[in-house]
């Protein structure tokens, strides 16, 4: 290590960039060579005063306010199914979800099955709007009249909104969301402190098998469809108390009680 | 709150070198990055807004070819008058003409800032004011890490040099 090369070292050393040996080779030469040492103070001096004394702009709140009303309009211009603008920068601010993002390229690369994307898309969005505040639901209500109607408009079909609190299952609101391309109605009910999420949309073409039980990433998932809708119910709960909600919810849809399932099996009226 | 709204203002400010482009720059990029929104894959959502926003200011730059990048002294001066977020403050216990130099070398710092090429300014803005990483800089600039680690250098350098012996020494 000779001053020619730590001088070409200096500012990644300053900026803790270099690697552990190449640092340790830097600060024993600086240890014996006043006149890089020099160079190197002066260095950090000129970093600590742009620190210092470089004005970091921020945007005036004129600028802000402009910025929401374009990415509303936006939104009011692209219908039902698009995201609140400022749900999804809160959303793009938390985290990393690379592996969450359904699109057709990340179907035709993976190959997996489309039930096991929609599990993937399903347990995302599930996990999704937990993570930022005041995201899960967009209507927040235990009263079912009061949720159903707010889909009005919003979706182009009604979803059943069932009142289970009777039997523990208590109704927390219900929001837009978007899977398999489409927009989508999720319903959120609560059971102790476990978070139910109830998606549903109407069925197209062949509505597939029911499943009962699916394990992913440790959350629960039941589907199953009546003929006119799809429903995916996902949750941290365990399979017996989250079947037993996915019953509830198949028998007041259909007005058929349905018979007992054990996990795996799926009840016969979903057979087709 | 639009997160990240600050920081892409920042860089359309010094890129740009005024309020009113900037403006309209962070604007546009934003709405661009939600129009695109899906081809965000996940990483730091920061960096992703960052690449837009740069990208957008280059198209700017290259569309109205105003390189104003041997503005006097004097103008530059004026251009930087405490928009928003204050520098680093004076000493109070300092004497008013300390003070005053003080305020002069700022402006002089800030000023040097500015007038740097802009490959570099956007080194050292991204890495002093942003605090990236240096492989977070070779995101947003979309170049290899090397290229940052020498452009930032010599981006420093050319600091130095304009500033002329006046770092290091207070009054």
């Amino acid at each position: 290590m000779n001053c020619r090369r730590t001088r070409t070292l200096i500012d990644s050393y300053l900026d803790r960039e270099l690697d552990p040996a190449t640092q340790l080779e830097v600060e024993r030469h600086l240890a014996d060579c006043p006149g890089c040492q020099a160079h190197c103070e002066q260095q950090r001096t000129l970093i600590g005063r742009i620190h210092a004394e470089a004005t970091y702009y921020r945007a005036r709140p004129a600028v802000a306010a402009t910025l929401r009303a374009t990415l509303d309009k936006i939104d009011a211009a692209s219908g039902s199914g698009a995201r609140p603008a400022t749900e999804w920068l809160r959303f793009a601010a938390s985290m990393a979800f690379a592996a969450f993002v359904g699109s057709g390229i990340t179907y035709w690369l993976t190959g997996s099955s489309a039930e096991d994307l929609l599990t993937q898309e399903v347990v995302a969005s599930h996990v999704r709007a937990q993570m930022v505040a005041g995201r899960i639901t967009d209507v927040s209500s235990s009263d079912s009249h009061t949720v159903k109607p707010w889909f009005n408009g919003k979706l182009d079909f009604a979803p059943p909104v069932l009142d289970l609190t009777g039997q523990g299952f208590t109704l927390v609101g219900g929001r837009l969301d978007y899977l398999v391309n489409r927009p989508v109605a999720a319903l959120v009910y609560r059971h102790r402190q476990h978070l139910i999420h109830l998606f549903i949309w109407p069925v197209t073409g062949h509505p597939g098998a029911p499943r009962d039980g699916l394990t992913r990433q440790g959350y629960q998932l039941f589907h199953w469809s009546d003929g006119r809708m799809h429903y995916w119910a996902v949750s941290d709960l365990n399979t017996q108390a989250l079947g037993t909600f996915s019953n509830l919810i198949r028998e007041q849809t259909t007005g058929r009680p349905v018979a007992s399932t054990k996990s795996g099996l799926p009840a016969r009226e979903d057979l087709r | 709150m639009l997160p990240h709204l600050d920081a892409a203002y920042n860089l359309a400010r010094w890129l740009l070198r005024n309020d009113a482009d900037a403006d309209d720059v962070t604007q546009d990029a934003f709405v661009r990055a939600y129009r695109f929104f899906d081809g965000f894959h996940g990483g730091s959502a920061k960096i992703w807004l960052l690449t837009i926003v740069r990208h957008a200011c280059y198209t700017w730059l290259k569309q109205h070819r105003a390189e104003k990048s041997n503005m006097p002294f004097d103008e530059q001066l004026h251009s930087w008058n405490g928009n928003d977020s204050a520098p680093g403050e004076a000493s109070f216990s300092a004497s008013p003409e300390t003070l005053y130099l003080q305020a002069a070398d700022r402006h002089r710092l800030h000023a040097c800032l500015e007038e740097l090429p802009l490959e570099y300014r956007e080194a050292v803005i991204l890495r002093e004011l942003e605090g990236l990483s240096y492989k977070e800089i070779s995101s947003v600039m979309d170049v290899p890490i090397g290229t940052v680690m020498s452009r930032l250098a010599r981006g420093r350098g050319l600091l130095q040099e304009k500033l002329g012996g006046y770092v290091g020494q207070e009054v």
